[in-house]
């Protein structure tokens, strides 16, 4: 059994990230996976939230949004559609976002609900993110 | 013989023209190597999304609607052309190889869907249904493109609107050389396992929330992956062959001011000798 595994998160437009991680956190539709190495093949829609991971002394991470998750017993694949690393993600667009998206949310018809409240959960978890994760 | 001041004119002419391919020769060389980022960038993606779906379709009996074979023979030829002209026989080659297939009765009841001006105005004027015209995307083609119009041609397949949906476009082969590549996009036939990737496929995944659901978002994900591609592919293949074709005339530009060079030299050089030989038969007469 392989003692690390190896992470790749890539998006339509580009490779995210690929690195070596000993332990990997996916935001799974039905909530969060922890991920070790020999984990048994899993395949996942992703929710909204963070993909973290630890690579000895050192962890990472980035927010991600819709796509995928292949898991192997020593690969960890992120396909998602939104992608960002924690320096690229700007916290007051995010806060403004999250306020009129919040605002919105309370009146939207059933129709587009989805479509508010995926702004509204990537906002909040590009803010939390930035602060440092673990919300 | 032609006079000096109007082949003058001439060569500045040709001058003129020769800075301006020779400025889209560069142009398009900038281009193209942006459009080839776009292609490796978006690469890894493509690459991984039809590793899963091979691994789960070798691990899986499933069926889902966009796999499906229909029984009708509804088809929607989808044409990726250019929006802008002045790149050698690149829109030519992609239009003649799909009116050869029109032609030849390859798709017995076929409607056609364009993306990039160039082919749209050419089945246009020969009175063609287009169900799908795109005449923006091409200029500057960015990665919501291929969702975009991928959406459509999945909701007209699934609509039952159509029974299988192909692909034509030019694909960049090296920088002389585009190749058309005649593609099925609908119904989808799942990507073969790699060998390297065979031995641990009698492991059935576990599925979350469960296989049919990610099949039904992995699938269309697919068919948006296959149209980005192509366009990528054939913006990459324009610009080529527009570099091409404008080095070819920005060489033959300087092969015409040499030969107009050369005319007006001798040109000059007979007015100078015919002037010399009246002064000095001139002269002659004088004397005689």
């Amino acid at each position: 059994m392989a003692e690390t595994l190896r992470l790749e998160v890539v998006t339509p437009s580009r490779r995210v990230l690929e690195s070596r991680a000993s332990e990997v956190r996916v935001p799974g539709v039905l909530g969060e996976l922890g991920v070790l190495p020999g984990h048994t093949p899993l395949l996942t829609s992703l929710g909204t939230g963070e993909v973290s991971w630890i690579d000895g002394d050192t962890t990472g991470r980035l927010v991600v949004q819709g796509g995928f998750a292949e898991i192997q017993p020593d690969t960890v694949t992120v396909l998602a559609s939104i992608a960002e690393t924690v320096d690229e993600i700007d916290v007051e667009t995010a806060r403004t976002t999250l306020a009129e998206a919040q605002e919105k949310l309370k009146t939207v018809d059933a129709d587009d609900f989805d479509e508010v409240d995926n702004l509204v959960r990537l906002a909040e978890a590009r803010i939390s993110a930035a602060a440092g994760g673990g919300a | 013989m032609p006079n000096t001041r109007d082949l003058v004119r001439r060569i500045q002419s040709v001058k003129g023209t020769q800075q301006i391919t020779k400025a889209m020769k560069m142009v398009a060389a900038a281009k193209l190597r942006r459009a080839q980022t776009a292609i490796s960038e978006a690469k890894p993606w493509a690459e991984t999304l039809s590793k899963v779906l091979a691994n789960v379709a070798a691990r899986t009996e499933f069926s889902h609607p966009l796999l499906e074979d229909h029984e009708g023979e509804r088809t929607w030829v989808v044409v990726v052309s250019s929006d802008k002209g002045l790149c050698g026989s690149f829109n030519t080659n992609i239009v003649r190889a799909v009116e050869k297939d029109l032609l030849a009765d390859r798709w017995p009841d076929v409607e056609l869907a364009v993306v990039g001006k160039k082919a749209s105005d050419y089945f246009r004027s020969r009175r063609w249904n287009l169900v799908v015209e795109d005449r923006e995307t091409m200029s500057a083609p960015t990665a919501e493109a291929g969702p975009r119009l991928g959406k459509r041609f999945v909701e007209a397949f699934t609509s039952g609107e159509v029974d299988s949906v192909w692909l034509v476009y030019n694909s960049f082969v090296n920088m002389i050389r585009q190749d058309i590549i005649v593609d099925r996009l609908l119904p989808i036939e799942p990507p073969a396992v790699a060998d390297e990737d065979q031995d641990d496929s009698q492991v059935d995944y576990l599925y979350e929330p469960d296989a049919r659901a990610l099949l039904a978002e992995l699938l269309p994900r697919h068919v948006e992956t296959q149209v980005q591609r192509a366009i990528f592919d054939s913006a990459a293949a324009e610009q080529a062959s527009r570099m091409t074709s404008m080095d070819a005339a920005t060489r033959n530009a300087g092969d015409m001011i040499d030969a107009l060079t050369l005319l007006y030299n001798r040109t000059r050089q007979a007015a100078i000798t015919k002037e010399l030989i009246e002064i000095v038969s001139g002269a002659q007469a004088l004397e005689g």
